[in-house]
């Protein structure tokens, strides 16, 4: 069954949204859009220096971008989260990974595969990575989740309930920079934070309830993943783009379906 | 006694204090002067404390240092063995973004049973409104649901910042009522920050005066024997502003020991004897 290259996207953009929904719920609940992108930025970096280094690349990916999201995690844990910070992190870290990349010969030729992904190219290595991080990501985040909820909601509130708020914050920048690193061969560095985003915001207007919003992006992400694989198969347009169109334009159509909840 | 969970919610040790603060100070890291210094204060158990003074005069630092919230620099807290606390903070803000039921929000971060939602939102008088999002509440549902969650652990002591912050004044005294009776059925403590001078001096069993240190502290009748007193009620009736204005230049030569304070009142605290 594995052997279609077919099959292993389907499974392998399966595998990433069953973590993608949840976690881009708090992404979006806490306004960690900008953070997200800084920490998928510096996944080129480790792509490159995977290469350059002759390491394993989701190591190598990983080992960066948990290096990111924890300096991120620190300054904006210092007061420093403004827009403007964060912007000049996501994009400086960005050009530093392309830059990087044109010392590395081998990555030179296939470079837009780490930022837009290539998800029809997904090994069987690739899918047990995949599912192994967002089966852990997702077990962590439902281990911790009244305790990371309530700290979304309100800070002080959970301090009062003897909640740490820069742990569960920490906690969150670990697991978005596990699923940053696992989604780099299937939608790339630039695209992990459309997929974070988009079907959560589109899960938002059909939820009453943060278990329902984040259940609903999960399910949003797998019909987007379906839709636009087969999209991309029928048009023969980039699959990993094409998946966030078809997210983007559930997005779009759950405006009209619009409950004020 | 709280019919559902079968404790009488306000009991305490006799005379022992549920909280007691001794000479306690607070400083922000590079700043040179301490938000708060030398404070003490005692909350018994079923009183009503309220903390009044000027913007950045430490209230709400000094509410969190009772609460054990930020490190003190100098001084101790003592807090009764076990003691359950109610908290509403200042300002609760919820994300749109966020979709928040009053059912859900009142399992946050420890999952109640529908039957004691039920209980404590009949309790803050918003009965029925768990289906309800929590960003389509008003402002005053909105502190109600906020009282009822913090009533959820049968709490020995409430803890209020600022609680009627953006109600109007029908809406300040109902709510002060509520927690008169809430403390009446519950025997409940309740240390509230407030601005609402006009109630506070009504509804204390004591006040607190806050500007950095604690310029005076007693129950509103002892403090009726003060001058200060009566400036304070002089100046109720010019508002807040002429009230503060009072606190920032006053002096205590009526204070047991007849000694007086410099305008800048860098003494240690005193305290009205009732």
């Amino acid at each position: 069954m594995l052997d279609d290259f077919m099959t292993r996207a389907v499974l392998a953009g399966l595998g990433l949204v069953l973590a993608t929904g949840p976690l881009g719920a708090f992404v979006v609940w806490r306004r960690m859009a900008y953070f997200g992108d800084s920490t998928a930025h510096a996944a080129i970096l480790g792509v490159a220096m995977s290469f350059a280094f002759a390491m394993p690349l989701y190591l190598g990916t990983l080992a960066v971008v948990v290096a990111m999201g924890l300096t991120v995690a620190w300054l904006s844990g210092r007061g420093q989260s403004s827009d403007t910070v964060l912007g000049v992190i996501a994009h400086s870290a960005l050009a530093l990974g392309l830059v990087a990349a044109s010392f590395v010969p081998a990555l030179r030729s296939d470079l837009e595969t780490y930022l837009f992904g290539d998800i029809l190219a997904i090994g069987r290595a690739d899918l047990l990575w995949i599912w192994a991080g967002s089966l852990a990501v997702l077990g962590l985040i439902l281990w911790r989740w009244q305790r990371m909820v309530t700290a979304s909601v309100n800070e002080e509130l959970a301090m009062a309930s003897g909640i740490n708020p820069s742990f569960e914050r920490l906690i969150l920048s670990l697991a978005l920079a596990v699923i940053v690193a696992i989604a780099i061969r299937i939608v790339g560095a630039l695209l992990i934070s459309a997929l974070l985003i988009i079907p959560a915001a589109a899960a938002r207007g059909l939820s009453g309830t943060p278990e329902r919003m984040a259940g609903s992006a999960s399910v949003i992400g797998a019909i987007a993943v379906i839709a636009g694989l087969g999209a991309s198969l029928a048009l023969d347009s980039p699959a990993g783009p094409s998946i966030v169109v078809v997210a983007a334009a559930i997005y779009a159509l759950s405006l009209v379906f619009y409950r004020r909840y | 006694m709280c019919p559902l969970c079968r404790r009488d919610a306000g009991q305490g040790d006799g005379m022992t204090p549920l909280v007691r603060a001794e000479m306690v100070s607070v400083s922000h890291p590079g700043a040179d002067r301490p938000v708060i210094s030398q404070i003490s204060m005692r909350i018994e158990p079923a009183e009503i404390v309220t903390v009044v003074g000027p913007n950045g005069s430490g209230k709400s630092t000094l509410v969190r240092a009772l609460l054990g919230q930020v490190p003190l620099s100098s001084g101790k807290v003592e807090r009764l063995d076990g003691l359950r606390i109610g908290y509403v903070p200042q300002r609760v803000h919820i994300e749109r973004a966020m979709p928040m039921t009053v059912r859900r929000f009142l399992s946050l971060p420890v999952r109640v049973s529908d039957a004691q939602a039920a209980h404590v939102l009949a309790r803050t008088g918003v009965p029925g409104l768990e289906r309800r999002q929590i960003i389509s509440l008003s402002g005053g549902q909105f502190q109600r649901v906020l009282l009822a969650r913090a009533l959820l652990n049968a709490p020995q002591l409430l803890v209020l910042d600022e609680p009627t912050q953006g109600l109007d004044q029908p809406g300040i005294i109902a709510f002060y009522q509520l927690i008169e009776e809430v403390r009446a059925e519950t025997g409940a403590a309740v240390l509230m920050v407030s601005h609402d001078l006009l109630v506070v001096m009504r509804a204390s069993d004591k006040v607190v005066c806050l500007n950095g240190h604690v310029c005076c502290q007693g129950t509103p009748q002892a403090v009726s024997a003060a001058p200060e007193y009566r400036a304070l009620f002089g100046a109720e009736s010019q508002g807040t502003l002429a009230l503060y204005r009072h606190h920032h230049d006053h002096d205590h030569d009526h204070v047991a020991g007849g000694h007086q304070h410099s305008p800048d009142c860098g003494h240690h605290p005193q305290e009205f004897q009732a």
